[in-house]
């Protein structure tokens, strides 16, 4: 029988994600996915998993969580306070939740969108082969008080735990903007004012996308009339009507008439993403064969990560369960105790 | 340069680390017909490396791995293609789709207002709209949403001035020479001059989205307790059925 992951208590934002649906975006439907890709596959990385699989995306909160067998997962991305019954947890690591046990996470400190990956995966239900929920189109929907998710199974039941070291990207900051289709409808001096003004993020950010907020004069292309409609992709800064730069996100519209100036390199969205309401962020333009040159595939992204990722030492004093990791056979081989050096 | 010109050059831009756009004119007026043809031949072409072709008013979106084909190669395949003279650009078949709707009275609240602003009576407009075949230009806003055209010259109307807060997934609306069929309730600045019972994206139909850039679509007259009576239909396709050639 499968596992089954009950979320007792649901934040406000809280939905199913995976790496989403590429590939649509002629049909009128972008990829969303996990926000914070990199944090979806750096859950993927510690938890020894071949391909990044679906994780609970938590906006700002978390919730509490309970299990009906043993299971193993992975906390990445945004800092959030955790434990298990009273015992905190470390982030950016993976645990073990047994039944009869409630897992609690709290709000962030670092960042915005945090990550719980189950190692055996969300089975369903999916729809053009994900399990995402793509809210802005009506695909999925917020987890909810109570909502159960079916597991796979765990491939690495007795894996050791990692950990991975803290992440720099979650308080905002640089991000690389490349240029696009649209960068020539603004002139020079608007280009280089926007690398040089600081903005903060609005709160109006959502996984469309993110406001950013400055003081000083609006942006605006030299032309006062609208291009013509065209394909939009999340990174994609638009300038809306107000002049305000908008960052688009993972559920962005598909095609789009407000000028766009540049876009945020793949490395930086995880930057753009996590900025907490209020985080400084700032723009530095790189030249096209730059940009290229610092592409990475999703394969070459969890092969470092997984590189990074180190055994975590417990100290057999601190666990309180003791006793439940000696006593269930088979649910670890004994090496969250005696890890491998 | 001349107008010409400028509708003869095809731009190679950037779209993330990732993407080519190739666009077609100067960015501010449409060219769908051009698009389509482009990117039926990067379809038809099948280079190594490419993951998505899509496309648009005015551009065709070529999304490829960097690990397989660079991008100035890419470039240099795309460049070879927009130069060719391929006689198949004419020749690519397209689906004809007719999809019962109804217009005017609560089925299209502005089809009066609507009709007046073309000249013409709301029984001639209606004639005018069930007369022409119009073109699936673009798809995007909502999943598989049409953007359709182009309408006869008395169309070429401004949006309004104020957003009508809401009207229904199946709204037909009017603007610029173009139809939009609207895929789920919307806010719209464009006119509400008809209602059909096709949802263009079903997720759990067998061929979720039902319509591609290129296909031509010519609207059935019906009323409006028919197209109430269609909205059950299991396939979400209100009554539309599609002559495909190919």
């Amino acid at each position: 029988m499968s596992a089954v992951l009950t979320i007792v208590k649901a934040g406000p934002l809280m939905t199913v994600q995976d790496l989403g649906r590429p590939g649509r975006i002629g049909v009128g439907l972008s990829p969303g996915g996990a926000m914070d890709r990199q944090a979806l596959m750096a859950g993927a990385a510690l938890l020894g998993l071949a391909q990044p699989g679906a994780a609970v995306e938590m906006a700002g909160l978390g919730g509490q969580f309970r299990c009906d067998a043993p299971l193993r997962f992975a906390l990445t991305g945004a800092v959030m306070s955790a434990r298990i019954d009273d015992s905190p947890l470390r982030w950016n690591a993976t645990h073990l939740l047994m039944p009869g046990q409630t897992l609690t996470i709290g709000g962030a400190s670092a960042g915005t969108y945090g990550y719980l990956t189950p190692a055996g995966g969300i089975t369903g239900p999916a729809a053009l082969k994900s399990v995402a929920a793509h809210l802005s189109v009506g695909l999925g929907e917020r987890l909810q008080d109570g909502a159960t998710l079916t597991l796979g199974d765990d491939p690495q039941p007795d894996r050791a735990h990692r950990g991975l070291p803290p992440d720099d990207h979650l308080t905002g900051g640089t991000l690389r903007l490349m240029p696009g289709p649209q960068t020539a409808m603004f002139d020079d001096d608007t280009r280089a004012r926007l690398a040089t003004t600081a903005f903060t993020r609005s709160p109006r950010a959502s996984r469309t996308g993110a406001p950013l907020l400055h003081d000083g004069a609006p942006f605006a292309a030299k032309s006062p009339s609208g291009p013509v409609s065209d394909f939009v992709r999340a990174g994609d800064v638009q300038i809306t009507g107000d002049g305000t730069p908008f960052v688009m996100m993972a559920e962005c519209q598909t095609i789009g008439g407000y000028p766009r100036i540049g876009t945020v390199i793949e490395a930086d969205m995880a930057r753009a993403v996590q900025a907490p309401v209020e985080a400084a962020i700032g723009f530095d333009w790189l030249t096209l064969d730059t940009a290229d040159a610092l592409h990475r595939t999703d394969a070459q992204i969890m092969a470092t990560l997984r590189a990074r990722t180190f055994p975590l030492l417990r100290d057999p004093a601190g666990m309180s369960d003791l006793l439940s990791y000696q006593l269930i056979g088979g649910v670890t081989a004994g090496d969250d105790l005696e890890p491998a050096p | 340069m001349t107008r010409d010109e400028t509708q003869a050059m095809a731009q190679i831009l950037p779209l993330g680390q990732d993407g080519i756009l190739v666009r077609f004119g100067d960015g501010f007026r449409a060219a769908p017909q051009r698009a389509q043809a482009f990117g039926d031949r990067v379809r038809r072409a099948d280079v190594s490396g490419v993951t998505e072709v899509a496309t648009s008013l005015a551009s065709v979106l070529v999304r490829f791995r960097p690990d397989a084909v660079s991008r100035s190669n890419l470039t240099a395949r795309l460049q070879g293609l927009s130069s060719e003279n391929d006689t198949r650009d004419a020749a690519v078949p397209t689906r004809l789709w007719t999809i019962p709707a109804s217009f005017g009275g609560d089925s299209g609240p502005q089809l009066a207002e609507t009709a007046d602003l073309a000249g013409l009576s709301e029984a001639a407009a209606v004639e005018a709209l069930t007369s022409v075949e119009v073109g699936v230009l673009a798809i995007g806003f909502a999943p598989g949403q049409p953007y359709l055209g182009f309408l006869p010259e008395a169309w070429d109307m401004p949006r309004q001035r104020d957003l009508t807060p809401q009207v229904p997934a199946g709204a037909l609306v009017v603007a610029l020479r173009q139809l939009v069929l609207f895929a789920n309730p919307s806010p719209t600045g464009w006119r509400w001059i008809g209602s059909c019972a096709f949802a263009p994206f079903r997720a759990d139909r067998a061929e979720p989205f039902a319509l591609r850039a290129g296909d031509r679509i010519r609207f059935a007259r019906t009323d409006a307790s028919e197209i109430a009576a269609l909205r059950d239909a299991p396939d979400g396709l209100g009554g539309a059925t599609c002559a495909d050639p190919a």
